[in-house]
């Protein structure tokens, strides 16, 4: 193949399922994996007779993560029925907003490798009901489950500003990061809480002309590996069709593809869009929202510094590296247990340290987070400080992180019972040096003379104070009095 | 024949037993039902046992409902927990639902005993109640005419001494049109005062339901049971908004100073007779110190056209559950999914159903929704307008109910335009959500009923009575009941 | 008799209704369908290009519930009128295909 030059052109749909505590238009208790259709009524099974209302909640979440995404708000919203006939949509029209979505244009930005970050502007995002599901377990039969139909599900559409595999992932982990920070959904891929189409195709520039190949659309994928490798898979699948045929965009010719996972590439589902034609009027059930100033500026209130934002502050403000911001800011509970801690004055690399290396294997053991474990922010600011200024060595810090969060307490009463504290009294530890000094002549004559034995003679005098100490007088100390005393 | 009211006192009073009423009216079934058809279903055993628990409470001074022991009938499109709910169609024909409509909650806390469902025409989509997919009703006036529709089974069981007092439901004129065709007092309510939870949706922005009634003071009863605000139904108004008030309490006092609307130019289009029973009924008014303001209502002629358009697009989408998955007729032997909705829909549909599918559909398809769909929801805007304008002139409307009296069975059915025409008068009240009631007012030369349309504002329901038994205590049109 | 919704329309409207007619019924459907859309272009007679299309009569907006669970059916009771069922599911013939709407 020869090389040519390309740009690749993803956009991406997002379907992401709200946690509220019910359906979007009833009262059944959103379930995952629970015994088929018993979270269901009249409502959600669309018996005749039953009428929709709209969960507050739902609509509130879909505000608040559109005001994340630096959406506009409309000031004026309603529902539209969108019809087709499928067996797990009860209705066979899915109650959802066709011209007047509740948010527009707004923008992500997502992390780059480099560290720099990108603005993916956001088309729209808009509520709508989720449908049932069919498996396919009944050999020429289908077994349909409406357990899931109703639940409350968010539908992000981007602008076609992707321009890599990497750069979709990035959008997918940044969205979920963002969702999860914003509490309005638990982002659980495995539940299928978040479920991405991206559409793809490539402009290809050859003997100076721009050439669109046709857009691929692949449908319902549920991981981050799918999302990305379907990309990176489509990328080289129409390239190589362009060298092959030459095939370019045409009308009517984006095609649906499916995610094969066990082959590891797209497998094509239709060859043209069909001629879907959804008959959208506005759902005579519900009647519309008007989003006044005063609810939106209590939906406001409810926002929180968005994840990438304290990445990028916590590696600017704080001195942190990319990979330990990042790693702080996976989830809103450390990165706000983290970031209160050091606002106490404590050091944010001790802090990091403490949190990345230690705070969550305990919390991940345990299974809660951080913030969860019984170290108060206050005290962890003061065992940060201990360790800072020599009152306890690191590893005794990490001994002491470990006592309180298991059983609570103040660092220095810990410190004290477990006799972790280090002496940092010049003068008594003076006293020790020179006992030791004056115990062990030969090697401070290596120390002070023989060039070739002198770090090894060092070290031994050291380990001969700590050892007099029972390991508790401060090493910084000690190794300052020794150059002292042996001017070197 | 004793009106719902007059009953309800009666057993209240201990002069009679509910379970006596709801004998007296199944002795009455099993002599009439045969020729007049007006049920679907019949449940005596349950009505019985509810009739002697309500007897047992007030033999024993319990507290009892408003309408205890009441024999009454619904239309079979509201959601009943006992026997089926078939919107007299075969795709529902053993349908039977997990919950009780609210209108039904509402009577069984009224203590009303519920001893049977209507027919009805097919997803109450007709005039005539031919329609239904299950059951032919007469005209208990004329057997071999039709009892109007689509609530003709709750309307005919009434007028025949069936039941007491029955609900129907009324999306362009379903309540009123075959109340007028069987000389029975029929109200449609103002669009969100009675919920919709439980009423099988045909046309959700103009479906409304109702109470058919031998006379206005049973009407307003009635509407006392069955309304108010419902937390499951979106489109059901808040008390707030629109204040409940008792329907009963200011009935016989005349409406002062009465203002009454007409339109000469619409009802040039009714018959002979039908004119001069409006005609006459405005005389009564007269006599009685009202003012008659001649007025125009320039768009009333397109509520036709935008009526087919909304209500069919509605009912398109609304219609689409019906599919044979999880409920309903299954098509016997399908050969793949498409089958089970393809084949059970043609196969159990009527062709008045199918009919509106297709127009519904079409006016939503892609290319024709700004031509269609859109340019009826922008007329319904001048037709309501309309009637703003014309209460800015008086306190309500009179109009025909129909243009004709009750035609012969078969007459019509060949022609389905010539049908939806003659819903000309009840239609724009639908479209514009306003309320409307029919009340009896004459016969035709073949002794068939007349029904005269009063219509009035939004959540006036109580004005709208008031003006309606002014009529009613000057003539004597509702007392006559047809010789069965 | 205008055929202004020929039998190709009519078939058409009547894929996305999911109704399969019959020859006879989609030539009757054809003519009366016509005669009924005639009629309704009458509302081209009015000029709405400053009238607001109305959906809804109704006074009220924002008409939202609590988040707070009811009870749901028993599976019993949902599939009571299931045409068909196995175990605690929904039966139908082997769906092809994905969701193409959600």
């Amino acid at each position: 193949m020869a090389d040519l030059d390309y740009k690749v052109i993803v956009g991406l749909e997002i379907h992401v399922h709200l946690a509220t505590k019910t359906k979007i238009f009833c009262g059944c208790e959103l379930a995952y994996g629970d015994t088929a259709n018993t979270h269901v009524c009249p409502v959600c099974l669309g018996m005749p007779g039953s009428l929709p209302v709209m969960n507050k909640t739902a609509l509130e979440y879909s505000i608040l993560t559109g005001l994340a995404l630096n959406c506009e708000i409309a000031k004026f919203t309603k529902w539209d029925r969108k019809s087709y006939y499928y067996p797990d949509l009860p209705k066979n029209y899915q109650i959802s907003q066709y011209d007047l979505p509740f948010s527009e244009h707004g923008y992500i930005e997502i992390p780059l490798e480099s560290g720099e970050t990108k603005k993916i502007r956001i088309l729209r995002a808009h509520l709508e009901e989720d449908a049932g599901k069919n498996t396919h377990t009944l050999g020429n039969f289908s077994a349909i489950d409406l357990n899931r139909a109703g639940t409350p599900l968010l539908e992000i559409v981007t602008e076609p500003d992707m321009n890599s595999a990497e750069e979709v992932g990035a959008l997918a982990r940044e969205l979920q990061r963002i969702v999860r920070y914003l509490g309005v959904s638990e982002g659980d891929m495995q539940k299928g809480h978040m479920r991405f189409e991206p559409n793809i195709n490539l402009h290809i520039t050859k003997n100076g002309e721009v050439f669109k190949t046709p857009i691929s659309e692949v449908k319902n994928l549920n991981s981050f590996r799918a999302v990305e490798r379907s990309v990176a898979y489509e990328v080289r699948r129409q390239l190589a069709a362009f060298e092959e045929t030459g095939v370019t965009m045409q009308m009517g010719n984006k095609a649906t593809y499916g995610w094969d996972d066990d082959k590891q590439m797209t497998v094509l589902q239709r060859e043209k869009e069909e001629a879907h034609d959804y008959r959208y009027f506005p759902d005579p059930d519900l009647v519309p929202v008007d989003i006044d100033d005063a609810w939106l500026g209590e939906i406001k209130g409810r926002l929180c510094e968005l994840p990438i934002q304290m990445q990028v502050r916590f590696a600017k403000e704080y001195g942190l590296s990319d990979y330990d911001a990042g790693v702080l800011t996976a989830d809103r509970a450390t990165a706000e247990f983290f970031d209160g801690t050091v606002k106490l004055g404590a050091d944010a690399k001790r802090v990091c340290n403490l949190l990345t290396q230690t705070g969550l294997k305990l919390a991940n053991e345990k299974g809660v987070s951080v913030d969860q474990l019984r170290i108060s922010m206050e005290n962890l600011a003061k065992l940060a400080k201990m360790a800072d200024g020599g009152d306890v060595s690191a590893s005794a810090a990490t001994t002491i992180f470990e006592e309180m969060a298991e059983n609570g307490g103040d660092p220095a009463q810990i410190a004290e019972a477990k006799n972790l504290v280090q002496k940092s009294d010049a003068g008594e530890i003076e006293a020790l040096v020179d006992a030791v000094l004056a115990e062990n002549a030969k090697a401070v004559e290596d120390a002070k003379n023989n060039p070739k034995k002198g770090k090894k003679a060092m070290g031994f005098l050291m380990g001969q104070v700590m050892q007099k100490s029972k390991g508790q007088a401060n090493p910084k100390i000690v190794s300052q009095l020794l150059n002292q005393k042996l001017n070197v | 024949m004793e009106t719902l009211k007059e009953l309800r006192d009666d057993i209240a009073a201990g002069k009679t037993t509910s379970v006596a009423a709801v004998e007296a009216f199944f002795a009455r079934i099993d002599q009439f039902e045969p020729t007049v058809g007006a049920y679907l279903s019949l449940c005596k055993e349950r009505a019985l046992e509810q009739a002697a628990t309500v007897d047992a409470k007030i033999a024993t001074g319990e507290a009892v409902g408003e309408l205890a022991g009441v024999p009454v009938a619904v239309k079979d499109n509201m959601c009943t927990t006992f026997d089926a709910t078939t919107c007299g169609s075969k795709i529902l024909e053993n349908f039977h639902a997990p919950y009780n409509a609210h209108v039904i909650e509402k009577l069984n806390a009224a203590d009303a005993v519920i001893i049977g469902k209507c027919n009805m025409d097919e997803f109450a989509m007709g005039s005539s109640t031919e329609n239904s997919g299950l059951k032919q009703t007469t005209n208990p006036w004329d057997a071999s005419c039709v009892p109007g529709g689509s609530s003709g089974g709750s309307v005919a069981a009434v007028a025949a001494g069936l039941c007491a007092a029955s609900l129907g439901s009324d999306t362009g004129g379903s309540i009123r049109q075959p109340a007028s065709f069987c000389g029975v007092v029929g109200l449609k309510p103002t669009y969100g005062r009675i919920s919709r939870y439980g009423l099988v949706a045909y046309g959700s922005s103009l479906d409304q339901i109702g109470p058919l009634t031998h006379n206005v003071t049973d009407a307003a009863l009635m509407l006392n049971i069955i309304a108010g605000h419902d937390e499951r139904d979106s489109t059901s108004v808040p008390e707030d908004v629109a204040p409940l008030k008792d329907y009963l309490a200011e009935l016989e006092i005349p409406f002062e100073e009465l203002k009454i609307a007409t339109v000469p130019q619409l009802n040039e289009g009714a018959d002979a007779l039908v004119q001069k029973a409006v005609s006459e009924a405005l005389a009564v008014y007269k006599s009685l110190g009202a003012e008659i303001v001649e007025i125009e209502m320039p768009h009333f002629d397109y509520a036709i056209s935008a009526y087919y358009v909304i209500a069919t697009a509605e009912a398109s989408s609304n219609l689409a559950r019906y599919d044979g998955v999880h409920y309903g007729h299954r098509t016997a032997d399908p050969k793949d999914y498409i089958d089970v909705y393809s084949k059970s829909r043609d196969e159990a549909f009527g062709a008045e159903v199918k009919r509106r599918i297709m127009l519904g559909t079409y006016a939503l398809s892609s290319g024709y929704y700004d031509a269609y769909y859109l340019k009826a929801l922008k007329v319904r805007n001048l037709i309501r307008s309309d009637f703003t304008k014309a209460f800015e002139q008086a306190d309500c409307l009179m109009l025909p109910v129909s243009p004709t009296t009750a035609f012969k069975i078969g007459e019509k059915t060949d022609d389905p335009l010539q049908m939806y025409l003659a819903d000309v008068y009840t239609i724009a009240v639908n479209l514009a959500g306003v309320p409307g009631i029919s009340i009896p007012a004459g016969f035709d030369e073949n002794n068939l009923p007349i029904g005269l349309q009063i219509i009035s504002e939004a959540f006036s329901e109580d004005k709208l009575l008031r003006i309606a038994r002014m009529h009613e205590k000057e003539t004597n049109w509702h007392t006559q009941k047809p010789n069965l | 008799m205008t055929t202004k919704i020929d039998e190709a329309q009519v078939r058409r409207v009547a894929l996305l209704g999911r109704l399969e007619l019959s020859d006879e019924e989609v030539a009757q459907f054809s003519g009366q369908l016509s005669d009924i859309v005639t009629y309704i272009e009458k509302l081209n007679e009015l000029d709405t290009d400053n009238v607001e299309p109305l959906a809804h009569c109704l006074p009220v907006h924002n008409v939202l519930r609590e988040d707070v669970p009811k009870p749901s059916l028993t599976n019993d009771q949902a599939l009571a009128n299931a045409p068909a069922r196995e175990n605690e599911y929904f039966k139908m013939p082997k769906v092809l295909g994905d969701n193409s709407g959600a």
